[in-house]
C-alpha cells in the first residue's frame, strides 16, 4: 500500500483497524517498561526523588510541540496538497496535543514548587508553554465554531502555520532568555549531559509516550473519518426527505388544479 | 523505593498523567461507539453510500 493510497479515508479505515491493535500492545509494553526504570532510578544529588516528575514532564513537553509540528505538516497538506486526510489529522492531532500540554505545565509546576519555591513564574519557557496550550483551546473551538468541515479547515490550518511561530520560541527560550527553567540537556550540541540512570527511563518514556500519541492519533482520525461519513449521509437523508415532501406538495397542486380545470 | 518528603508532588504528577491518558483513551472509545451506532442507524433507515457500500462497510 503506498502513501497515495491512504489518501482514501476507506483504505485508511482498513489499515488502522490492522495497526491499531498492534501499536496499541507496543505502547503499553514501552510505558510499562519505562515506569518500572523510572521507579528504579536513583534519586538525583540535588532534586532527590522528584527527578521522578522528569520521566512524564520532559516526555509531555516534548509531544506538546511535536504535535503542533504534526499538524504544522498537516495544515502545510490541507493549503497546498488539499489532501483529504490532512485536515482530519490536523483536526484529531489537537485534544491530544492539548493534553499532553496541560500535562507539561501540571507536572513543571508540581516538580517546581518543591525544587524553585513556587508552583508557577512568568518566565519565558512556561509562558511560551502556556500560550501554546492556549493556542491549542483556541484551534479546538475554531473546529466546533465552523459547521463546514472543509471551511474550518481552511482557517485551522492558517492558525496552525501562524501557531508554528511559537515552537522555535519555546525551544531556544531558555538560550534567549534568561529563564528560571534550565536550559536543555538531552537535545544539545556535545550530546546530552544526563547519566545513563536517568537518560535510559526518560528516553523510554518518551517512546512511550510517542507511541500513545501515534496510536491515539490514528484512533481519533478514523472516529472524525466516521464522523464526516455520518454527517454526509445524514444531509443525504435530509435531502430525500426534503426532495419526497417537496414532489408530494407538487403533486397535490398539480390534482387541484385538475380539478379546477 | 522511597519517595522523601515530596511523595505527594510526585504521586500526584503520575496520578494526573494516568487520569488524563484514561480520560483521552475513554473519549476516544465512546466517541468511536456513538459513531459506529449512528451509522448503523442510518444504515438500518437505508441511507447509503453513493458507492452502494454499506455506511459501516470496510474494504
Amino acid at each position: 500500500m503506498s502513501l497515495i493510497d491512504l489518501a482514501n479515508p476507506t483504505r485508511f479505515l482498513a489499515l488502522t483497524a490492522r495497526v491499531l491493535p498492534w501499536l496499541a500492545a507496543a505502547t503499553v509494553i514501552l510505558l510499562a517498561i519505562g515506569l518500572y526504570q523510572s521507579a528504579n532510578a536513583p534519586d538525583d544529588y540535588q532534586q532527590g526523588a522528584t527527578v521522578k516528575i522528569m520521566f512524564i514532564h520532559v516526555p509531555n513537553a516534548w509531544l506538546s510541540m511535536f504535535v503542533w509540528g504534526v499538524m504544522s505538516i498537516a495544515s502545510l497538506g490541507t493549503l497546498v496538497w488539499r489532501h483529504p486526510l490532512a485536515d482530519v489529522a490536523a483536526k484529531a492531532a489537537a485534544p491530544i496535543g492539548a493534553s499532553f500540554t496541560f500535562l507539561a505545565l501540571l507536572t513543571g509546576s508540581l516538580w517546581g514548587r518543591p525544587m524553585w519555591g513556587t508552583y508557577w513564574e512568568w518566565d519565558a519557557r512556561l509562558t511560551s508553554v502556556l500560550i501554546l496550550f492556549l493556542m491549542y483551546l483556541g484551534l479546538m473551538a475554531l473546529w466546533r465554531a465552523v459547521d463546514d468541515p472543509s471551511r474550518a479547515a481552511r482557517a485551522a490550518a492558517v492558525l496552525t502555520l501562524v501557531g508554528a511561530i511559537n515552537l522555535p520560541i519555546i525551544k531556544f527560550s531558555v538560550d534567549w532568555w534568561n529563564t528560571l527553567h534550565q536550559p536543555a540537556s538531552v537535545m544539545r550540541m556535545g550530546g546530552s549531559s544526563l547519566d545513563k540512570s536517568f537518560l535510559i527511563p526518560l528516553l523510554l518514556m518518551a517512546i512511550g509516550f510517542t507511541l500513545l500519541f501515534v496510536t491515539l492519533h490514528l484512533a481519533a482520525m478514523r472516529n472524525e473519518i466516521l464522523r464526516r461519513r455520518v454527517r454526509s449521509l445524514q444531509m443525504m437523508q435530509a435531502s430525500r426527505i426534503a426532495f419526497s415532501s417537496e414532489a408530494g406538495t407538487r403533486g397535490d397542486n398539480a390534482s387541484n388544479e385538475v380539478g379546477a380545470a | 523505593m522511597s519517595l522523601g518528603p515530596y511523595a505527594s508532588f510526585i504521586v500526584t504528577s503520575y496520578a494526573a498523567a494516568a487520569l488524563v491518558v484514561a480520560i483521552l483513551i475513554g473519549w476516544i472509545v465512546l466517541d468511536y461507539r456513538s459513531q459506529t451506532e449512528r451509522l448503523r442507524e442510518l444504515d438500518r433507515s437505508g441511507v447509503t453510500r453513493r458507492s452502494g457500500r454499506s455506511a459501516t462497510d470496510r474494504p
